[in-house]
């Protein structure tokens, strides 16, 4: 198993002639992905690696069935795609585009709650079922099929504590990046969720940052729902106050959101936290 | 993004909240005409991007235009909180029966916006929530049906026992809505709400964040920025597709990835370095970007080495390797460079550098061990 994604799932690329959509459309069939059609108005009756494009999202689902979409428009279109995907019944939407302003994510997280419609991001790398299926921009090649789910905030950042896990053999079941915006789809539990109930994951690997207090929840949570191995990291010990660190959401404000106390909710719950990438691996090992 | 008081209290004007009358000014011999202008009791406040202003003695009450100036003399230039205060605003005093506090800002947990009053305000409120979080009455906004009045009025009967007051209130609750939506805060907040032994409110003071990723909507917004030297040399970097943040170190760090670089500075601060900055190049390999980067880092003269900390996914380490010589070829410097290039491409990245006198990494933590022996203590 895995969770949200496999080998069955059917992937629509919004944006696909794009620098980026086609870049990326080529890589994931390479990795093996099922892309069956992508969007952009105007553009319909054209191919992409070989993969049809429609004008419509509707049209696209319609004649191909896709289930799953991935969002590679520029942020100032990328509000209406997501709209665009909801309206069209995709049950699963990637926002890979990053800068949409957070009032309108507000409303359309709320639209697609309505709809029931995942989201995950915006401003994500994406996620990753190894040997199943890849819809981001994650690079393929460090993942190997294994036992330990990844949720992260970040993008590089994962792919460094990743290539660990998968160093030391243990390898994973699905890795995804919940974004690095303060208004998200997917949250650190609503996938801890997801996780729990599938069978290929054996432990899992918590990629935090400082701002918000979303590891504060998460750590409550485990603590009365969540049964299996779970070690963590958090990013951003030595960010100074009231400063952006790149993400729009990593921002420590009035005091809260700091690093030192998401490392202190993790480990008073029994979450063990690494000091610095690597050891997340080996804590993990220790404990599967 | 950050505004001033003053410029926030300009909205709530726009906006029908009643603000004291009260006028910018940025020499003592200003502040003293101003006060002539606007007569009795005032107020002197620093106008800098921080909270605690008062505490740090940059608000003081003055009774003469005389006081003012000597009042204003005192506060330029003041440094609180690492910024030099170099405005003020000069606003009429009021008298306070009662202080309330109330704000709006996006919930993450509810992903909705979320408005907050408490019959408690004034400058203690962060302890309020902490101590005595019941005192502060919440409730989260639908996006779609908006906020509407009877919501506010039940807000503010939380507020005062007076209905006058409590419609007096609501009014101002629900306009500091319109505020937050129409200008895309991601914060606005009146602290303290002042009722004065008249019954007259004011808004007392004034504090609005906006969400950066929406300023290309507010034009009129962004130009009321008012930016610091460091903080002109990060938006320079901004507007090269880099994420730069200064600090006070000597290790400069160019890393692909806003995590990966928070990660690198505290691996560094781990072994007991000091990183100079935060440098997030972003996910495109334009050898243009690397330019710019170690331009930056050359232009702080504490940076005394530099580690390259690059994990390449999309972003291709030999397009890296290729930015990093063609940047040297182009700045003058000779810092050392510590260089870690991992993920696509990396072969063709190891054979670019090979014959260089770069000093390699064969990890992130190896990385991050050189570049602090180099840089010495």
């Amino acid at each position: 198993m895995s969770i949200l994604i496999d080998k069955t799932s059917k992937v629509l690329v919004q944006g696909i002639t794009g620098r980026d959509g086609s870049f990326h459309t080529k890589k994931m069939l390479e990795y093996g992905t099922n892309v069956v059609a992508g969007v952009t108005p105007g553009k319909a009756g054209s191919n992409i690696e070989g993969v049809p494009v429609f004008n419509t999202v509707k049209k696209a689902v319609k004649q191909t069935g896709a289930d799953t979409s991935i969002i590679f428009v520029p942020a100032r279109f990328a509000i209406d795609a997501i709209y665009e995907a909801g309206d069209a019944g995709i049950k699963l939407i990637v926002a890979v585009s990053e800068g949409i302003p957070t009032l309108d994510m507000v409303k359309v997280i709320e639209f697609l709650n309505k709809k029931g419609t995942k989201l995950i991001g915006p401003n994500s790398p994406g996620i990753i079922s190894p040997n199943k299926s890849k819809v981001g921009i994650l690079p393929g090649q460090i993942f190997k099929e294994g036992s330990v789910g990844v949720i992260s905030r970040s993008g590089t950042l994962t792919y460094e504590i990743v290539s660990h896990i998968t160093n030391v053999g243990l390898g994973e079941s699905t890795c995804l990046g919940i974004g690095g915006d303060p208004i998200i789809g997917l949250k650190f539990i609503d996938c801890l969720e997801l996780f729990n109930n599938d069978e290929q994951t054996k432990g899992m690997a918590l990629v935090g940052e400082i701002g918000g207090s979303d590891e504060e929840e998460t750590a409550a949570y485990i603590k009365e729902h969540f049964n299996k191995p779970v070690v963590a990291f958090i990013a951003g010990l030595t960010a100074p106050p009231g400063k952006r660190m790149g993400h729009a959401g990593a921002i420590v404000s009035g005091g809260t959101g700091t690093a030192t106390e998401k490392i202190e909710a993790f480990e008073s719950v029994g979450v063990p936290v690494a000091r610095e990438p690597e050891e997340v691996a080996k804590l993990l090992k220790e404990k599967l | 993004m950050k505004i001033h008081e003053y410029q926030a209290k300009e909205i709530f004007k726009k906006f029908g909240i009643s603000v004291p009358d009260g006028k910018v000014a940025t020499t003592p011999e200003e502040a003293e005409r101003i006060a002539r202008e606007l007569g009795g009791s005032l107020v002197i406040k620093a106008q800098v991007h921080v909270g605690g202003r008062g505490k740090a003695g940059g608000v003081k009450l003055v009774d003469s235009p005389e006081e003012a100036k000597e009042a204003a003399s005192k506060i330029l230039g003041m440094h609180i909180k690492g910024l030099t205060v170099k405005k003020l605003l000069v606003t009429k005093s009021v008298d306070i029966n009662d202080e309330a506090y109330i704000g709006f800002i996006v919930d993450r947990r509810t992903k909705k916006p979320l408005v907050m009053v408490s019959a408690a305000g004034g400058i203690d409120i962060e302890e309020v929530a902490r101590e005595t979080p019941s005192a502060i009455h919440k409730f989260a906004i639908d996006p779609f049906y908006g906020f509407l009045p009877h919501q506010a009025m039940e807000l503010a009967f939380n507020l005062y026992d007076d209905i006058k007051l409590v419609k007096k209130a609501a009014d101002v609750i629900l306009k500091l809505y319109r505020v937050f939506i129409s200008i895309d805060a991601s914060l606005a907040e009146i602290n303290p709400f002042v009722v004065t032994p008249k019954g007259e409110t004011w808004a007392v003071d004034a504090k609005i964040n906006i969400d950066d990723n929406a300023l290309s909507r507010h034009p009129d917004i962004e130009a009321m920025r008012d930016v610091t030297d460091t903080e002109m040399k990060e938006l320079d970097a901004k507007s090269k597709g880099l994420s730069y943040i200064k600090l006070d170190g000597n290790i400069g760090c160019v890393v692909n990835g806003a995590g990966l670089a928070m990660a690198t500075m505290d691996l560094i601060k781990k072994y007991g370095g000091e990183p100079a900055n935060f440098l997030d190049i972003g996910g495109s390999s334009n050898p243009e970007k690397v330019v710019n980067a170690l331009g930056i880092l050359i232009s702080d003269k504490n940076v005394k080495s530099i580690f390259f900390n690059i994990f390449g996914g999309i972003t291709r380490c030999d397009d890296v390797a290729n930015g990093i010589i063609e940047a040297l070829s182009k700045l003058e410097m000779n810092l050392p460079i510590v260089i870690r290039l991992t993920g696509t491409n990396e072969k063709e990245a190891k054979e670019i550098l090979g014959h260089t006198e770069f000093i390699t990494a064969s990890s992130m933590a190896d990385g991050a061990r050189k570049s602090i022996e180099i840089a010495g203590t």
